[in-house]
């Protein structure tokens, strides 16, 4: 099922004809109304007049988080306040929040890209949509809000927290579509687990997923322990919010929404196009942003473009599931290794929870990396020496996939439980302190 | 059906059109709206091969007409009804009509003609009426059915409409865009549409675009535009932010 077929399923060489009509009134628009492009324009002798063709998108300079955070709060809006709707704000997970706003013509397309999604993930007007998002400055609650108003399903914005409430929701209400963070599904599936409840029991269909990195580890036990087919989706918060791309039920990677958003990979030390297959980091231009359009974004998030069609008749390019973020990747003793990579292996070695972080310090000149994780309560050690091989196991299997050694630790059950806004911080980075 | 790439349009120093890309599918109405001199007559003159752009391509029907006389691009389905309507004032309407048809005699039997002139008739009654009178003596109205009435003696798969409401009374106008719905509705015509009266090529056209000193700096679907601020400013002579102040 497509929300919008005419354009989800749109030949390539016409969706290239709308791209490229977009983006060249896009362009005229930022050159006139947002004074950083105006002044970048000029300065490197750009004329939006002479964009051409959709390969000119190189010849533009980039757009930086750093650069959205000077312009803090309204630098980079294209439209008087006034004709603003809504504002929300990014996380500010790595720095200062940077406020997006949006017009009514921004939140009636929002809408309709993130009903593509939940349609994408299964989602009709059937359904009751529990959103575990928070509602609040983050986009994630308020963006699949509209999504399944536009679809006609009944939503149940139960935000996020409270988890044992959440549950009891999901039961009385017959919740059959859960929204949410992976993580926050696995400490849901764990705290009915404690509660009691069978998932069987539950009216749980399908579940859309995103706002973090995961793993296919990690959704095979979600949909495994919440008996529901589960779907990735991304989003971010500079460029829209949820609705960006997201799986359809072949599960084979993010259809991109390109009729609103032009992505490239780039390899993030040089600033180069990639070629499609290869991984790098996404660069983003919105098509049809009006109040804050983004001309080559660099989101910092690391994937790359699959080959090939896809069976569900989407014509839209497909990105693999983020693999991690530029500034996430961690440099253990010389090595590269991404967070999810970590919880890849960590959730497939029996007795471990989704609660788990990476501790990083130096001694004595060396990287010292330290897996600090919870226990399953039912998974107790009445021995040392059973918890010993267990630990062991785990510095084992970590050593040999990630081919770097970690130290691993167990920690009280309830400490690395997810934050109010449902994600989880990985990594605790020592090493720059005296 | 219609697609223009990065089209630049010049009448001798002047850029009267700067990188214009557009596309109109198959069964659509499409807008072209913007002020007077924004460029809008000059870019459905290049489409219809009377100016030829300085830069870009125009494609149609999966040809590229970008370099075609105007009487091919007319026999390959393409019709244009003027501004101004441009009706012959002393010939009858009959001979206005079946002036239409020059580009398919001698390629099409009489009988066809025949049947698309009656055709004509039965969607404007009041042209049957008036038929054996000089076009000069119709009314503003009647001259416009007529420009479109010979532009649909062409047989064409599409229509350019350069500001059919022109001049009108609004009642007239309301009804000349009626007609041009019904000719997409009942015949299956394409329609490019320009128009100043913004509001009246919204309300019947699927999508438009908007022309600003000779660039497209808006398009949509008709609702999005009707609902954007900038539009309403600047086309639709309202702002409700400052009525309500």
């Amino acid at each position: 099922m497509m929300w919008e077929p005419k354009y989800e399923s749109m030949d390539r060489a016409q969706l290239a004809q709308l791209q490229l009509e977009r983006l060249q009134s896009t362009l005229t628009r930022v050159a006139r109304n947002v004074p950083y492009y105006r002044k970048t324009f000029g300065q490197l002798g750009i004329d939006p007049d002479d964009f051409r063709s959709l390969d000119d998108l190189a010849r533009l300079p980039f757009t930086t988080k750093s650069v959205l955070r000077d312009a803090y709060p309204y630098g980079f809006f294209a439209v008087p306040l006034r004709e603003v709707l809504r504002l929300h704000a990014s996380s500010g997970t790595t720095g200062k929040a940077t406020v997006v706003g949006y017009t009514a013509g921004d939140l009636k397309k929002w809408g309709a890209l993130t009903a593509r999604i939940l349609t994408a993930g299964g989602v009709t007007r059937e359904d009751v949509v529990q959103i575990a998002f928070n509602f609040g400055l983050f986009t994630g609650g308020f963006g699949f809000l509209q999504g399944a108003e536009a679809l006609g399903a009944a939503l149940v914005p139960a935000s996020s927290g409270n988890t044992r409430r959440q549950v009891a929701i999901m039961q009385d209400f017959k919740t059959s579509v859960l929204v949410c963070t992976p993580s926050y599904a696995l400490y849901l599936a764990q705290t009915m687990e404690e509660m009691d409840v069978n998932a069987n029991a539950l009216s749980l269909r399908h579940g859309l997923f995103g706002a973090e990195c995961w793993s296919e580890t990690a959704r095979a036990q979600i949909e495994d322990r919440l008996k529901l087919t589960a779907t990735d989706n991304y989003g971010i918060s500079e460029v829209m919010g949820p609705g960006v791309a997201g799986e359809c039920l072949e599960k084979n990677g993010l259809h991109l929404n390109e009729d609103h958003f032009l992505a490239e990979v780039i390899d993030p030390a040089t600033g180069e196009p990639v070629p499609d297959g290869e991984v790098g980091e996404l660069v983003i231009t919105t098509l049809t942003k009006e109040a804050f359009p983004l001309i080559r974004f660099r989101t910092g998030d690391l994937t790359r473009i699959l080959p090939g069609a896809c069976p569900c008749g989407r014509t839209l390019k497909r990105m693999e599931r983020v693999r991690g973020r530029v500034d996430d990747m961690l440099i253990i003793r010389g090595v590269n290794v991404f967070p999810s990579q970590i919880e890849a292996v960590l959730l497939d070695i029996e007795g471990t929870t989704p609660q788990w972080r990476v501790v990083l310090e130096r001694e004595r000149g060396l990287d010292k990396a330290t897996v600090e994780l919870e226990v399953a309560e039912k998974f107790v050690f009445d021995r040392i020496a059973d918890q010993q091989k267990f630990l062991e196991s785990a510095r084992k299997r970590l050593a040999s996939e990630l081919g770097v050694g970690f130290e691993v630790r167990m920690t009280e059950p309830g400490a690395l439980a997810p934050s109010e806004d449902g994600k989880t911080r990985r990594v605790l980075d020592k090493r720059g302190e005296a | 059906m219609l697609t223009l790439t990065n089209l630049d349009i010049s009448y001798g120093k002047i850029q009267a059109v700067r990188r214009a890309s557009l596309h109109v599918d198959a069964g659509e109405i499409v807008a072209l709206i913007g002020a007077n001199g924004a460029g809008k007559t000059t870019l459905l003159t290049a489409i219809s091969g009377l100016l030829r752009p300085s830069a870009g391509t125009v494609s149609f029907d999966g040809q590229d007409i970008t370099k075609a006389a105007p009487d091919k691009i007319v026999r390959l389905g393409l019709s244009h009804v003027p501004e101004r309507r441009l009706v012959f004032k002393p010939l009858s309407v009959t001979d206005n009509l079946l002036l239409g048809s020059y580009t398919r005699r001698g390629r099409v039997p009489r009988a066809e003609l025949d049947r698309d002139l009656e055709s004509v008739y039965a969607m404007f009654p009041v042209l049957r009426e008036r038929s054996g009178q000089p076009a000069g003596t119709l009314s503003g109205g009647e001259q416009q059915m007529l420009a479109i009435g010979r532009a649909l003696m062409a047989g064409p798969k599409m229509l350019l409409l350069d500001e059919p409401g022109m001049g009108l009374a609004p009642t007239v106008c309301r009804d000349i865009f009626k007609r041009v719905t019904e000719l997409r509705d009942e015949r299956g015509l394409t329609v490019l549409l320009v128009e100043q009266n913004a509001k009246s090529a919204l309300a019947v056209a699927d999508r438009g675009y908007v022309l600003e000193t000779g660039r497209v700096i808006l398009q949509g679907q008709s609702s999005e535009l009707l609902a954007n601020r900038d539009v309403q400013r600047a086309y639709l002579g309202r702002d409700k932010s400052q009525e309500e102040s």
